[in-house]
């Protein structure tokens, strides 16, 4: 069986400047993020806290979400979420998936990270009709009503409701339908713009 | 097709064979639970208007009735992945647990390394390894397109694969889906045959003897390891596990297997092999409509 993960997220010790000042960020390789800002040992990293503070406050994800994966950054701002063993630093290709982009004044949540942990969001989802939803899978800005903070957005539509929420009749309302996260889009001036990457983008066509 | 008739003597009703390996493979994909449960994904499938079939065998693989499948929503959103019905075979004989270490020493393009990571249900740790990076970027997509979160991927040769980066020195247990002639895949590659010749046999099995010996010398004593190629050609076949029988502390044993299939051969040419190859399992395209296929579990025995 795996071994004992410790709790948290730390820096190793070996990182501290013996001066005391912050360390530069080395860009190819990944380093654990420090559990809190007062941990913080390199420049501008952002902390374990503050990742889990950005998903709770902007998205209403629970942190608990996270209580069984670790943080990690590579190059410039990227956070990496993972499930799995391993020491601090480590040089690989990749360590679980990326998650978040840093180091800007805007934090941006990855597509790939929003359809895996987004479907625990409560705020700042928008939710798109298939059609809005089929423009928004091929990489297309939409002009929509949104009455809610402006910024990154997490786009969501119905669909294939759990059999339990099925309607058993004809014309029954579907209960306990969630919403499924598709990406993220950025909303300014009544525009949704999408911002899935090119290689993510899909004409999606449904037979019906 | 020619190469083929060296399999004549090893395969019950050849010429259903030769008449499968003809026939082109209907569009095959394996539910992604760490996204989206089997009911969910045919709930989608259903309202979105694709048709589809469940495998006997292994409820999470579905056929399609579409020839775009990378264009549905179950593929947008992760659901489904595109992988050969019999290439989902080897992660579920490896039956990897949640919470262990698992090793994918051949792991691009990630079909298997992520369906190893659903699994887990996505928890543990799963190293996959290619020795190419460009195979490597592809995992590396596919696994964030599927929400697998436990990985950690490598980039270095399987054969002498380094534990170095990890703090712990063994795994639980480890798949070699090895690189091979890949005859098997003559349903969906009709070229596949192109540059066949025994000696590319004879040097693919000796990439593949060092890279099954590496996985068993990197599991922990009690550990599995899975071998399977896609290909029929007993030299990258049977010969390397008799190889790592002789080389390695490891036995071949016994899985269940719900698809038809024949038994590991206990001879070729003059070679013959222990005969617990007999336990290994040899998929041929006509016994179940799919293409072709090669799995061998071992025990680490030290």
């Amino acid at each position: 069986m795996a071994g004992e993960r410790s709790e948290g997220d730390d820096e190793r010790a070996s990182e501290t400047p013996e001066s005391g000042e912050l360390e530069e960020n080395v860009g190819y390789r990944f380093d654990r993020l420090p559990a809190t800002a007062d941990e913080r040992r390199v420049e501008g990293r952002a902390s374990r806290e503050e990742v889990i503070e950005y998903f709770h406050d902007r998205f209403g994800i629970p942190p608990e979400t996270f209580d069984e994966y670790t943080f990690w950054e590579k190059g410039a701002g990227k956070i990496w979420v993972y499930a799995g063993e391993a020491p601090s630093p480590i040089e690989i290709e990749a360590i679980g998936m990326t998650c978040l982009r840093t180091r800007q004044e805007h934090w941006k949540p990855t597509t790939d990270a929003v359809q895996r942990f987004g479907p625990y969001a409560t705020d700042c989802v928008i939710e798109l009709s298939r059609e809005e939803a089929r423009a928004f899978t091929d990489g297309q800005d939409q002009e929509l009503e949104w009455d809610g903070d402006w910024g990154y957005l997490i786009a969501a539509h119905e669909i294939g409701v759990e059999p339990e929420g099925r309607p058993g009749r004809d014309g029954d309302a579907v209960e306990g339908g969630k919403l499924e996260p598709l990406g993220v889009g950025l909303y300014v001036h009544g525009e949704l713009q999408s911002v899935v990457p090119k290689g993510r983008q899909r004409s999606v066509s449904d037979a019906r | 097709m020619e190469p083929f008739e060296r399999y004549r003597p090893i395969i019950d009703d050849f010429e259903a064979f030769l008449e499968a390996c003809r026939r082109p493979l209907g569009t095959a994909v394996r539910v992604n639970t760490i996204k989206a449960s089997v009911d969910r994904t045919i709930a989608v499938l259903e309202e979105t208007g694709v048709a589809y079939e469940q495998a006997d065998w292994n409820p999470r693989v579905l056929t399609l009735e579409t020839d775009s499948p990378g264009s549905t929503w179950t593929s947008f959103h992760g659901f489904t992945y595109g992988q050969e019905e019999v290439s989902a075979v080897p992660a579920g004989v490896l039956d990897p647990q949640p919470g262990e270490r698992v090793w994918d020493a051949c792991g691009a393009p990630g079909g298997k390394t992520t369906q190893i990571a659903a699994l887990m249900d996505d928890q543990g740790t799963v190293v996959a390894n290619d020795n190419n990076l460009g195979r490597l970027s592809a995992l590396r997509f596919n696994a964030e397109r599927l929400g697998a979160t436990s990985l950690a991927v490598t980039n270095q040769d399987a054969r002498n694969f380094s534990m170095k980066p990890f703090d712990f020195d063994s795994f639980d247990r480890a798949l070699v889906d090895a690189p091979c002639s890949c005859e098997g895949t003559i349903r969906k590659n009709p070229d596949a045959l192109e540059d066949w010749s025994e000696d590319h046999l004879h040097s693919v099995a000796g990439i593949q003897k060092g890279i099954l010996r590496r996985a068993i010398q990197t599991t922990r004593e009690g550990g599995t390891v899975v071998y399977s190629t896609c290909t029929f050609a007993p030299e990258e076949n049977e010969a390397v596990v008799q190889h790592a029988l002789e080389t390695e502390s490891c036995e071949v044993v016994d899985f269940d297997l719900a698809l038809e299939h024949s038994s590991g051969l206990e001879s070729w040419d003059d070679e013959e092999f222990d005969s617990s190859l007999e336990n290994a399992a040899r998929i041929y395209p006509h016994q179940n409509d799919t293409g072709g296929f090669f799995v061998a579990k071992l025990e680490v025995t030290a």
